[in-house]
């Protein structure tokens, strides 16, 4: 009924080979195919930033990319920052800051702001805030979101 | 480590600490799983077929080719589930719609199939026929003479009315007329207070509709174990009372229900009632003998959950030369959709604050809720009080301009003391009402602001600055509705001095089992990672009423410091006897038992209760509490203390209108709360700024746009959530009045925050430009409108029923 691929790619730093619907989009791959869940859908329209990845050093909306274009990439999920030791203070920094609260958001903002201090490490609140208009949260205001941000800028965090 | 290598251990206090939340770290790394995340093993995937129509008669459905999609197990409707029982609060409400549907919300039927995918697909293959009704557009129309009715009492083969035994349900025997529910609520001489008025002002107000938005949408997995016990993993944040209703649902005993709550992805007041897909669920898993999950959609999410109730207000209000308020009479007409849900109620909560945010000798206060073909209304962070203080607010500005006295001024003329009791019996037993008034003002230089806004109206270039403020009064102990208002706890302690705090309150998101920790170690000289909660299966937890009122930190936290008092009790006591001591000279710091006066350790914690547990005489220390408030039952007249602690913030709001285009950005929010005392400053402050920035986007840019029953923007890039450029500068301070009930002197805070930002923010656009607008959001649009006298005043004819 509905056409197959089979794609390759790298997630969080292992290779994966997967067999997905053509018409699937990464989101879904992500979590019930390879079983990833801490990527999150919240919108599937690319509104909400729940399900921000990084594909090749930029983040985007896995909602909004098909599962084959993933072929042949690097792909970071939240699981992958919290494998990888350079992200640690940037977690801690959301935890100790309160950027936390019913925590649906959260892996989102944390891929999102890890690639905001990737490509820009002296990143002030001004430029936090504009990296992470894209990812909503309901339930923080986001001042202590972008606090942490801010703090692991400071302690040269990536 | 030895007691001997142990330095005297100086008394510290966790409270007004910056507490980090337990469960961050899980979901800061993405490992906390929500409910959308779970796979039970051999589940089934539900989903719900929605009315095409907004008000019709049902004349066929057929469901025959969706039943023979390879991969459907189960398809039902109304005809399948002749047992359904109608929910909500007025019991109006069948989940599966047989005969009519009210709403293009409604539920027709239901799939359960081996993936999302052939549910949906499955969906499509149902006809529906449908017979269009007229409509019922708003509320206005619903009371009109002649209107269509939305719960028309069934008839006979003689078209007369059926015969009904007595208390028959809505949902069964219909309603006469498109009224939902009725308040009316009175103290003092209305008429009295009016001829000793010197100044009156009436204005009509329009509250639009709102959503929750909370991150994670909805969902549920329902199963039935052979016997025929229901588990359900549901979002719910009254668990307790839903173990209760399922149950009648389902005609079982409510021992054979048991609720799981997995981490929620965000509540606000959203997850207070049942919902029809919660039970068609339940159906679906009692029809296939398979556990069953349902998940919305975010489409689905803005369509088919439930809303802030759209509210019409006509306010008076009256005060003499001098700033004495004499009068307040309110009549509100409330749009609540097709059915009933606690958004019906909130009337509860709106003449609380007409009758006793400020000291009025006279008020009177009607609502009408009605019946209309829209998404129906639900609690909302805030329950009412948003609109009810966006409408007396600006009142409080517009009386005071009429008599030429400063707005501050005027407010604390008339604001509430501690002692004071109000008409409605409300008691103020702590009240920092007037401390936040003036330390807001201050912080904000709202005074001398105010003043110079309005001197530089007519100064050249389009941005104009503004300043508002605008004061709040919430129950901050509980509400007593229900008949207990109490929360239970278990406590046990195991052979390292490890805490196991059992609790019934659930955690949505907001940090009580941070809090709930932090006041247990607190009193057991701990540290906040020595104790684990477990807060989120009813067949373990302690009854609590649920996440509601701002309840949590108050009840939850009493009952916490009980049953932690109970087992620092007999801590003491036994290590007491072994030490040949006097209990009352001992206390417990760092994890040791210490003489209270120097600091000397006697004993390791942890040694003790190995001491105790592998002796002679064994036992464990296991304590349990159960705290019930000294709040009453409000009377007929919904008068009485209904709460044991009031809750008082303001919050002063500064824009720059930019007259040009209509574009108001709110740059500063300046807030003190009357918090009791601060126990987790960390949290307490997130729940301030998430409250504000929820408060912005009701005043600036949420708005659920529902014409002929047909929402035009269900999905976040037409509903505009603030994003993070855009959120105000915040100083947020505390007031400590110390409330003699509250845990460690606190008070709720939840739904405060969100409540004065609208109504400080009309007051700030008229500070700016000298424009008052009267409805909600203040769009660009609806700024620009007003700005050049475009835009028609709210207006309706105050419906005084016979």
């Amino acid at each position: 009924m509905s056409l197959k691929h089979d794609i390759e790619f790298t997630l969080n730093g292992v290779r994966k080979r997967v067999t997905v619907d053509v018409a699937m989009n990464a989101l879904d791959m992500l979590r019930d195919v390879v079983g990833l869940t801490g990527t999150k859908y919240g919108c599937g329209e690319g509104e909400c930033g729940a399900c921000t990845i990084r594909v090749d050093g930029t983040t985007l909306n896995s909602c909004l990319m098909f599962a084959v274009d993933c072929n042949g990439r690097e792909i970071t999920t939240i699981e992958g920052l919290a494998a990888d030791p350079k992200a640690d203070a940037l977690r801690e920094a959301f935890v100790e800051h309160g950027a936390v609260q019913c925590g649906f958001c959260t892996p989102g903002m944390v891929v999102q702001a890890a690639h905001i201090l990737d490509t820009n490490p002296d990143a002030d609140a001004d430029a936090i805030k504009r990296g992470l208009e894209g990812n909503l949260c309901r339930c923080t205001g986001y001042k202590k979101i972008v606090d942490a941000v801010e703090s692991a800028a400071c302690c040269g965090a990536k | 480590m030895n007691v001997a290598e142990k330095p005297v251990i100086a008394a510290e206090s966790l409270i007004g600490q910056r507490i980090q939340k337990k469960d961050a770290p899980e979901k800061a790394a993405g490992k906390t799983r929500y409910i959308q995340d779970m796979v039970v093993p051999g589940m089934l995937h539900a989903k719900i077929l929605r009315s095409a129509r907004v008000h019709a008669k049902i004349l066929s459905i057929d469901t025959s080719a969706a039943k023979a999609l390879p991969g459907v197990h189960v398809v039902l409707t109304a005809a399948d589930v002749p047992d359904q029982q109608p929910i909500g609060v007025a019991r109006d409400h069948l989940p599966l719609k047989g005969e009519r549907v009210r709403s293009l919300r409604d539920e027709i039927a239901a799939v359960a199939a081996d993936s999302e995918e052939i549910a949906e697909a499955a969906l499509k293959l149902i006809r529906v026929e449908y017979e269009d009704l007229p409509i019922v557009a708003g509320p206005e129309d619903a009371i009109k003479p002649g209107a269509p009715l939305l719960h028309p009492a069934p008839l006979d083969a003689d078209g007369q009315p059926k015969a009904l035994p007595p208390k028959t349900p809505i949902a069964f025997a219909g309603k006469a007329d498109n009224i939902a529910m009725r308040f009316d609520y009175t103290h003092g001489d209305i008429a009295a207070a009016e001829a000793e008025s010197d100044v009156v002002v009436e204005d009509t107000f329009q509250l639009h509709y709102v959503t929750h938005c909370c991150m994670g949408v909805s969902g549920v997995i329902a199963e039935f174990d052979a016997s025929g016990n229901l588990l359900m993993y549901s979002n719910t944040q009254v668990p307790f009372l839903h173990k209760r209703e399922f149950a009648e649902y389902l005609n079982i005993d409510p021992s054979r229900v048991r609720i799981i709550q997995p981490p929620i992805g965000g509540g606000f007041g959203s997850k207070l009632d049942i919902y029809p897909f919660e039970v068609i669920c339940i159906f679906l898993a009692r029809a296939a003998q398979r556990p069953v999950k349902m998940v919305f959609t975010r489409e689905e999410e803005f369509l088919a959950s439930p809303t802030r109730q759209p509210v019409l207000l006509t306010l008076r209000s009256g005060c003499k030369k001098d700033g004495t308020l004499t009068f307040r009479q309110v009549h509100t007409l409330h749009d609540n959709g097709a059915y009933t849900s606690w958004g019906a109620t909130t009337p509860f909560v709106m003449m609380q604050t007409f009758s006793s945010l400020y000291r009025v000798p006279a008020c009177d206060y009607h609502t009408t809720v009605v019946y209309t073909n829209n998404p129906y209304a639900g609690s909302f962070r805030g329950y009412g009080n948003l609109q009810a203080t966006f409408a007396i607010e600006q009142h409080m500005d517009m009386l005071a301009e009429k008599m030429g006295m400063d707005p501050l001024d005027f407010r604390m003329k008339n604001a509430q003391d501690a002692g004071e009791v109000t008409g409605q019996g409300m008691t103020f037993k702590s009240c920092g009402f007037k401390e936040c008034l003036t330390t807001a003002a201050e912080r904000s230089d709202y005074r001398k602001k105010h003043a110079d806004n309005i001197a530089h109206r007519g100064d050249p270039g389009p941005v104009k600055r503004g300043i508002g403020i605008a004061s709040m009064l919430h129950v901050g102990g509980g509400a007593k509705i229900y008949p207990s208002d109490g929360c239970g706890t278990i406590l046990k302690l195991d052979d390292f001095a490890n805490v196991t705090l059992i609790t019934g309150a659930s955690e949505i998101g907001q940090g009580s089992e941070t809090v709930l920790s932090q006041l247990v170690c607190e009193e057991l000289g701990l540290p906040i990672s020595a104790v684990t909660v477990v807060n989120n299966d009813t067949a373990i937890t302690p009854w609590d009423v649920g996440v509601h009122a701002s309840r949590t930190t108050f009840i939850a936290g009493n009952s916490a410091i009980g049953a932690a008092r109970k087992a620092k009790a007999k801590i003491l006591a036994a290590a007491a006897k072994k030490h040949g001591c006097d209990e009352t000279t001992l206390d417990l710091r760092g994890g040791f038992v210490v003489v209270a006066e120097s600091g000397e350790p006697l004993v390791e914690l942890a040694r003790l209760m190995r001491n105790l547990h592998f002796s002679d005489k064994a036992e464990l220390v296991m304590t349990t509490f159960y705290y019930e408030p000294p709040s009453v039952h409000q009377d007929k007249g919904f008068k009485g203390d209904v709460s044991a602690a009031y809750a008082w913030a303001t919050q002063v709001v500064e824009v720059e209108v930019d007259t040009d285009t209509g574009i108001v950005k709110m740059t500063k929010v300046t807030g003190t709360h009357d918090v009791g005392r601060v126990l987790n400053r960390l949290g307490l402050e997130g729940q301030i700024e998430g409250g504000v920035v929820m408060g912005q986007g009701y005043a600036l840019t949420e708005n659920l746009i529902v014409e002929n029953g047909v929402t035009r923007n269900p999905n976040f890039r037409d509903y505009k959530l603030v994003t993070a450029p855009e959120i105000p500068e915040m100083d947020v301070t505390f007031v400590e009045s110390r409330d003699g009930e509250g845990p460690q002197g606190a008070k709720g805070v939840g739904e405060a925050p969100s409540i004065c930002i609208a109504a400080a923010a009309a007051n700030a656009i008229y500070n700016a430009t000298g424009v008052r607008i009267f409805g909600l959001p203040f769009t660009p649009e609806a700024v620009y409108r007003a700005l050049r006298g475009k835009s028609e005043k709210p207006h309706w004819q105050a419906w005084k029923p016979e």
